[in-house]
């Protein structure tokens, strides 16, 4: 991950500051930065989504194709997820950030494992036979601290977005079954996106926890909290990282402040997604040259 | 309580419409002609191609006599002579440090140009260089003044002076180098109760201002006591100020800083990079400059 080298004087600045609940940029611990949402930037997608978090920029984009559906879950479709961060820094190109893809893939794969979070037997044609596969690239474009906040806020932007053409199928007398796309290209099905969780980051400076660090914050702190939480506040996955140890009664603090940021970011996101669909084509497309 | 706020992208509008401008420059972008006069001697940012003088580089033309050249807005720093830089130890070598200023290559600060902790003045010995990581070590930051500059463009850098030396607590911020204005000093105690540096390089250093001028120290010993709740709000404002004034591209000194930090008081710290403040307290920095110039 991109990360600054700091002073000793500076990392102790940020951390006595997170301790009187002042930080650099004058947030409070649970404070996040200003973020920008926009939806359907790329045409040639099913659904896609733009989230700038402060300086972290990330673009989600979700397609739809027709698959098998899989062998022990014949009656559902799937996500798959794909992460690209090669427009980062120089060392992420190439074969460099794939180490760092394949975290955050993996991360987004176990948010999701959870069996409500989003409606997968909707995404089914014929049992054991078609189903629907979104596959799901998120592309990192800037790195500002606090990417796995703002993928997964991309990723529920998206798929609220996302747009399945409707199939009808079609039995011959022979029993061979033909599918046909509809010809109305409005015509679609929506996902449900309200048990979509999102992940909330809790890192650990000093005595304290704070909530969308920036990168001179993340490189002070030792260990850090992903917590993935539903609408409901419940919470549908945890997981550390960071080479330092956290207390048991620290992780149940972080828990419940990532519980009680978790309800609010989905109420912030919701709200944004329904103003944005009101606006409909009437909304000025701001996309990347705003 | 938690604080989210999110909202929809908006076309971001000019700002400068609305205010008056002073004086108009020429701005090119790569590919535009700027004359097709073949009197003109091409400068730096330009090359001639079908007997016309074309911009390679974004930014403004400055024409002295003869010669034409661009002067990008976005580059990385070209060291000048006297010039006050903060830069950010990178690699301890043999008898010299490297240091990044922002510039095409790493900055030097050789081992005979530094104070010693203590203010000694004597001639550096093996054992200084071995014990140079006691001094500086990979990642601090420092204030220096450019001493000469290499064949290959490279700055050599010099702390040889009280003022300049091994930078303690505080918040570094770092805009585009021809942001920052050049005058006479570059250390400022506004008056607000923080102190500032603005470095030439484009990285700005705020800092809590010293209670007492030590002399004996030679900048090396750095104050570990936790920074009072005071001083650090007003730090916290002056960051936000300074991201807003780069935000609107408008150049950086002390006057302008101390501005924008008075038209930000009404603002909470936290409210001053949203859009619209942002717009509202650069407006009103830039009309004072306007009239306390005109």
């Amino acid at each position: 991950m991109a990360s600054v080298v700091l002073s000793e004087a500076e990392k102790l600045y940020i951390v006595h500051g997170v301790q009187e609940d002042l930080r650099v940029d004058g947030r409070g611990c649970e404070d996040y930065r200003c973020a920008e949402v926009e939806t359907d930037v790329v045409s040639n997608t099913s659904g896609s989504a733009r989230v700038k978090l402060g300086e972290t920029d990330i673009l989600v984009g979700i397609k739809a194709e027709m698959g098998t559906p899989k062998l022990e879950k014949p009656d559902e479709g799937y996500l798959e997820f794909f992460v690209d961060c090669s427009s980062n820094s120089p060392e992420l190109e190439g074969r460099g950030g794939e180490e760092l893809g394949t975290d955050i893939a993996n991360t987004l794969y176990r948010v999701f494992s959870c069996e409500n979070s989003v409606d997968l037997k909707s995404l089914c044609i014929n049992p054991k036979e078609h189903c629907w596969v979104l596959y799901v690239d998120v592309l990192l474009l800037e790195c500002g601290g606090n990417i796995f906040d703002a993928i997964s806020i991309a990723v529920k932007a998206a798929l609220f977005n996302t747009r399945i053409p409707k199939v009808h199928v079609l039995e011959d007398e022979e029993g061979t079954k033909e599918i046909e796309l509809s010809d109305d290209p409005y015509d679609c099905i929506q996902l449900n996106v309200d048990e979509v969780p999102c992940i909330v980051t809790l890192s650990k400076i000093g005595y304290r926890h704070v909530v969308d660090a920036t990168l001179p914050e993340e490189a002070c702190s030792l260990a850090s909290l992903l917590i993935s939480v539903t609408s409901k506040g419940a919470i549908t996955s945890m997981k550390k990282v960071g080479k330092g140890s956290l207390d048991p009664e620290s992780i149940f603090e972080m828990m419940e402040t990532g519980q009680r940021v978790g309800k609010s970011l989905h109420i912030a996101l919701q709200k944004i997604l329904d103003e944005e669909e009101s606006l409909g084509t009437s909304r000025p497309k701001v996309g990347f040259l705003g | 309580m938690a604080a989210v706020a999110m909202r929809l992208p908006a076309v971001r509008a000019p700002l400068d419409s609305r205010a008056p401008r002073g004086g108009e420059k020429h701005l090119v972008a790569p590919g535009d002609t700027i004359t097709t006069d073949t009197a003109y001697m091409r400068g730096h940012g330009t090359y001639v191609e079908d007997d016309k003088l074309i911009a390679s580089v974004a930014g403004v033309v400055e024409r002295v006599n003869k010669l034409v050249c661009v002067r990008a807005l976005k580059a990385r720093y070209n060291g000048e002579i006297g010039d006050v830089v903060v830069g950010r130890i990178t690699e301890v070598q043999q008898k010299r440090w490297k240091v990044e200023t922002n510039s095409r290559l790493d900055s030097v600060l050789l081992l005979s140009s530094i104070n010693l902790p203590g203010g000694e003045l004597r001639r550096k010995s093996a054992e200084d260089e071995l014990a140079m990581r006691d001094y500086l070590q990979e990642g601090d930051l420092i204030s220096a003044e450019v001493q000469s500059i290499f064949s290959d463009g490279a700055v050599s850098l010099h702390t040889r002076s009280l003022k300049y030396g091994k930078l303690g607590q505080g918040v570094l911020v770092q805009v585009s180098p021809s942001l920052v204005k050049r005058q006479k000093t570059h250390f400022h105690d506004l008056p607000c109760g923080a102190s500032v540096i603005l470095g030439n390089n484009g990285f700005i250093w705020i800092y809590p201002t010293p209670e007492q001028k030590d002399d004996e120290a030679g900048g090396y010993t750095a104050n570990l006591e936790p920074v009072p709740l005071s001083d650090r709000e007003v730090i916290s404002r002056l960051r936000n100020c300074i991201m807003a004034l780069v935000t609107h591209k408008m150049m950086l000194f002390d006057t302008s800083i101390l501005y924008c930090y008075e038209a930000s008081l009404p603002h909470q710290i936290k409210d001053i990079l949203k859009p619209e403040v942002t717009e509202e307290i650069v407006l009103e920095a830039r009309q004072r400059l306007l009239d306390s110039e005109g």
